[in-house]
C-alpha cells in the first residue's frame, strides 16, 4: 500500500501524483519504472516514474487517463493508497556527456522525458527538447522542461501554440540547424516510429522507450516482447529502452492493440456505464 | 517424534499379516465429473479421500523396517510415521508428522509426482503390486487438520537472535523460511509479487492447487514467526549489499525461473501467441476470466498448446475450462517421453484434450490484423535417444499440416530470472543463466553470504526439487552462521 501525498490535474486527462515509496525513490534511475495496481480486481500496469525525492520517500507518477486501469488510478485523490507498487525496474537510461541531445517527447511520454532531461543536462549535454501535443491545452510540463534543457521547442498539430506541426518538424529543424549527436524519443509508438525513420535518415543515434503490455513487468509473461534487430526481446528486464533504428515498430503497434476489443468493452461496462 | 518401536506402532502392525495388507487394493482418488469439470474453472478435480478410505488405504502400508519410500521423497517425509497415525485414526498426528520436514504438505499431497519418488520406491511395488497411494494419504491429512480447524503450528525453538533473509516465496523459500523459523531465526521473505506463493499462486491452477490451501499454509509460517513482504524485489528494491548492511546473516535466493522460452519461429510475435506464464498468471493470479477483474484474457476457441509438461497441461485444461471448443496439445516426441505426470495427462484426456504427438509448430501465420489464424506443424518421428534418456524427435522431411487456431500457448520451458543477477554482478551465473553453487550446501560459489535453490539453480524443475533444496539450504546455512560467528 503506498499513499498519495498530492495530486494534481495536469489537463483534462494527465494527472501528476507524489506517491510515498521511500525504497522505489532510493534506488530508481532515470528511465526506471513501477509496476501499479489498484484495487484487489485491479490490473498490473507499467508506469515510468517522473521524478523522485530521496528524503521525503516519494515518487512521481504522471498518468494520462486511457482505459479502465488508468481511469481508476486517475480517479484516486491525495490521502488514498494505491494498492500495489513494485520497482524500480527496467534497466536505467544510459546517461553520458553525448555533446548535443534532443529529447522529443509527446503527450504522455513527456513526463517520463523529465527525469532523462535533467540528468542528460547535469552530465554536460546541451539538451533541446522537443515538447510536442494535438493542442495548447495538451502540453505539459513546460516549466520543468525549461528549467532543465538548453532549449525547448513547443509543436503543436493545431498550431494554437509553439510552432505548429509534428514532433519530426521540430526534431528535424534542430537536425538541419546544428550538429546533433543523438536523440531520445518517448511517446506513443507512432510518434516514436516517425521520429526514429527522421534521425535513420540523418544518422543520428536514437534510443526509444517503448511503452508495452505487460503483467508481472519482472521477466515472467514475456507480455512485453518486441522484435529488436531480428531477436526477440522483453521490454521489462531487456529495455524499457533500446536503439530505435533496430525496433520493429509495426509489430510492436501491432501488439499494442492485441486487447483493444477486450479493453474497449471492459472500459464502456465499467467506466461509461457507471457514470 | 514417532518412532517404529513404539507400542502403539509395534500393535498396530500386529493386527494384521503382511499378506492381507498387501492383497488390499490400492484406493482410488474420487474426482470431479469430467464433462462437468470441463467448464467448470474453479472446482478442484481431485476430491480427496474420505476417513474411510484414508484408514482403508493406511492398512495396506507394511511399516516396513528400512522405509524406502522415504528415500525417494526430497524433504525426507516420516512416510510410515504418519501413515500408521492415519491407519490408527490419528489424523492430526498424522498431521504435525508431516509438517516435521514439510511445509507444504497440502500443497505436496496435490502436486508431488509420488509416482516418480516416494510412490515408486514403496515395497508394493517391488512385489509387482501397486504401491501405497502415499501421495493421496498426504493430502487426506493435512486437508484434515486444515478443515478440523486444530492446525497446529510447528515448535520452534527460543529466538537466536540472528536474522536471515529469502528472495522469491515460491515452494523452495517456503520450505526454507519453515526451518530456519524452527531453528530460531528471525526470517524475512523478500516477494516480487502482490501475492505469496509464488508459482504456487500464478503457475497451478485453482483446478489442481485451490489457492485458499496455499494460504493456510502460508499463514502457518506466519504463525511461526516468518514475515512476508510482497512487493519488493531484491536487486531491484533493495540491494543485496543493502540486506548484509540490514544485518541480514545469509540470504537465500529462490527468486524462481520467471523468464518464458520461445522456439523463435516465424510468426511467434503474432497476437494471440503467448507463453504459458503469461496465460496462467492472467487466469490464476489475476483472475482475468473473472468479469469483475480488470485484467483482460484471450478466450480462444481454437486452443493449441506447444509442450507436453505439467505447464503445458494446466494451461490446455485451462483453455478449455475458458471455453476452447477444441484444446490441442502439440508436442513433439510421443506421449510415452512426455515430462507431465501421467495423472495430468489422463484428467487432460477425459476433458476432451486432443493430443497431436509427434507434431513440432514451425511456423505461426497471422490475418492482417495481426492474429494469429493457422499453425504450420513439422510431422515427426522418433530417432535414437537423446542425453535425456528419452528418443529424440526427428523431422518427417518434407511433411507439414496446417491447423486452424485463434490462440497458441507456448509452454516448452523457463529460463532462470535474471533481475538479480542483472543488479548483482559479483554473483556467479552459467550460460544458462542459472546461480552457480555448491552442490551440497547450496552456498554461491562466487558469494558466500547467498544460498539458493529451486528453478533459479536448476533451471526449471518440481515443487518438491525445490522444496528439497530449501530444507537443505536451510540446513548448510545454519551451519555456515554458526561456524562465521564461532
Amino acid at each position: 500500500m503506498n499513499k498519495i501525498i498530492s495530486k494534481e490535474n495536469f489537463s483534462a486527462n494527465v494527472v501528476k501524483f507524489v506517491v510515498e515509496a521511500p525504497l522505489i525513490a532510493k534506488a530508481r534511475r532515470a528511465g526506471h519504472f513501477v509496476m501499479v495496481r489498484v484495487g484487489e480486481k485491479g490490473e498490473r500496469i507499467p508506469l515510468t516514474i517522473a521524478d523522485a525525492d530521496v528524503e521525503r520517500g516519494t515518487i512521481t507518477l504522471v498518468i494520462q487517463r486511457t482505459g479502465v486501469s488508468s481511469t481508476k488510478i486517475c480517479a484516486l485523490e491525495a490521502g488514498d493508497y494505491i494498492t500495489d507498487m513494485v520497482g524500480p525496474l527496467g534497466k536505467a537510461t544510459h546517461i553520458e556527456n553525448f555533446g548535443t541531445v534532443v529529447c522529443a517527447c509527446g503527450g504522455v511520454g513527456t513526463a517520463p522525458m523529465m527525469p532523462i532531461v535533467a540528468a542528460l543536462k547535469k552530465a554536460g549535454n546541451r539538451v533541446i527538447t522537443v515538447l510536442a501535443a494535438r493542442t495548447k491545452d495538451l502540453i505539459i510540463l513546460e516549466e520543468q522542461m525549461r528549467e532543465n534543457s538548453d532549449e525547448v521547442i513547443i509543436m503543436t498539430d493545431d498550431g494554437s501554440y509553439g510552432n505548429k506541426g509534428l514532433v519530426t518538424n521540430g526534431v528535424e529543424s534542430v537536425i538541419q540547424s546544428e550538429k546533433v549527436d543523438m536523440c531520445v524519443t518517448i511517446g506513443p509508438a507512432i510518434m516514436m516510429k516517425f521520429v526514429s525513420e527522421l534521425t535513420r535518415k540523418y544518422n543520428v543515434p536514437t534510443v526509444a522507450s517503448l511503452n508495452t503490455i505487460m503483467v508481472d513487468g519482472t521477466g515472467m509473461c514475456g507480455a512485453c516482447r518486441v522484435t529488436i534487430g531480428g531477436k526477440t526481446r522483453f521490454v521489462c528486464v531487456d529495455g524499457p529502452e533500446f536503439d530505435a533504428h533496430q525496433v520493429d515498430f509495426d509489430e510492436m503497434l501491432m501488439r499494442l492493440g492485441g486487447y483493444r476489443e477486450q479493453e474497449k468493452e471492459e472500459m464502456e461496462r465499467k467506466v461509461l456505464h457507471k457514470k | 517424534m514417532t518412532k517404529r518401536d513404539d507400542t502403539w506402532r509395534v500393535e498396530l502392525r500386529a493386527q494384521m499379516k503382511a499378506k492381507e495388507r498387501t492383497n488390499l487394493h490400492r484406493v482410488e482418488m474420487p474426482e470431479l465429473d469430467s464433462e462437468y469439470r470441463s467448464h467448470i474453472r474453479n472446482e478442484e478435480v481431485n476430491l480427496g479421500l474420505t476417513p474411510q478410505m484414508a484408514i482403508q488405504e493406511a492398512h495396506r502400508c507394511l511399516d516396513c523396517a528400512n522405509p524406502t519410500c522415504m528415500d525417494g521423497c526430497p524433504v525426507n517425509i516420516n512416510i510410515p510415521g504418519f501413515i500408521k497415525n492415519i491407519e490408527r485414526g490419528e489424523f492430526l498426528e498424522a498431521a504435525k508428522v508431516l509438517k516435521e520436514t514439510s511445509a507444504l504438505p497440502a500443497v505436496c499431497g496435490r502436486v508431488c509426482p509420488q509416482e516418480r519418488q516416494c510412490e515408486a520406491q514403496c515395497i508394493h511395488v517391488k512385489m509387482n503390486k501397486e504401491s501405497v497411494a502415499i501421495g493421496h494419504l498426504e493430502r487426506f491429512a493435512a486437508d484434515y487438520e486444515r478443515e478440523s480447524g486444530q492446525i497446529s503450528v510447528p515448535e520452534t525453538a527460543p529466538a537466536n537472535g540472528m536474522k536471515v533473509a529469502v528472495v522469491g516465496s515460491g515452494p523452495a523459500g517456503l520450505s526454507f523460511a519453515g526451518d530456519m523459523a524452527k531453528l530460531g531465526y528471525e526470517v524475512h521473505v523478500f516477494e516480487a509479487l502482490h501475492e505469496i506463493g509464488g508459482v504456487l499462486k500464478y503457475g497451478i491452477p485453482e483446478f489442481r492447487l485451490p489457492n485458499h490451501i496455499v494460504d493456510v499454509e502460508i499463514d502457518n509460517l506466519r504463525q511461526m514467526g516468518v514475515r512476508f513482504m510482497n512487493n519488493c524485489i531484491i536487486g531491484k528494491t533493495i540491494a543485496i549489499h543493502e540486506l548484509e548492511q540490514d544485518g541480514f546473516q545469509g540470504i537465500f535466493v529462490a527468486s524462481g525461473a520467471g523468464l518464458p522460452r520461445f522456439m523463435n519461429i516465424k510468426g511467434e510475435n503474432l497476437v494471440g501467441v503467448m507463453s504459458s506464464n503469461e496465460y496462467l498468471t492472467r487466469v490464476n493470479l489475476m483472475d482475468a476470466a473473472n468479469p469483475d477483474s480488470d485484467t483482460p484474457v484471450y478466450k480462444g476457441k481454437k486452443v493449441a498448446v506447444i509442450g507436453g509438461g505439467n505447464t503445458a497441461m494446466d494451461s490446455v485444461r485451462t483453455a478449455r475450462r475458458l471455453g476452447a471448443e477444441k484444446a490441442i496439445i502439440v508436442y513433439r516426441r510421443s506421449e510415452e517421453e512426455m515430462p507431465a505426470r501421467r495423472e495430468e495427462v489422463i484428467h487432460a484426456k477425459s476433458e476432451g484434450i486432443d493430443f497431436m504427438t509427434l507434431h513440432n509448430p514451425i511456423e505461426y501465420i497471422g490475418n492482417e490484423s495481426g492474429r494469429v489464424t493457422h499453425m504450420v506443424l513439422q510431422v515427426m518421428q522418433l530417432g535414437e535417444p537423446d542425453e535425456s534418456g528419452r528418443r529424440s524427435p526427428v523431422e518427417v522431411p518434407g511433411k507439414t499440416v496446417t491447423v486452424e487456431v485463434d490462440e497458441v500457448i507456448v509452454s516448452v520451458g523457463v529460463s532462470p530470472n535474471p533481475l538479480l543477477a542483472q543488479s548483482t554482478p559479483e554473483l556467479q551465473t552459467s550460460k544458462r543463466g542459472t546461480l552457480v553453487v555448491n552442490e551440497d550446501t547450496l552456498q554461491s560459489v562466487s558469494m558466500p553470504v547467498i544460498f539458493a535453490g529451486g528453478d533459479i539453480v536448476r533451471g526449471g524443475a518440481t515443487v518438491i526439487l525445490a522444496m528439497g533444496d530449501g530444507r537443505r539450504a536451510a540446513k548448510a546455512m545454519d551451519e555456515w552462521i554458526k561456524s562465521k560467528l564461532k
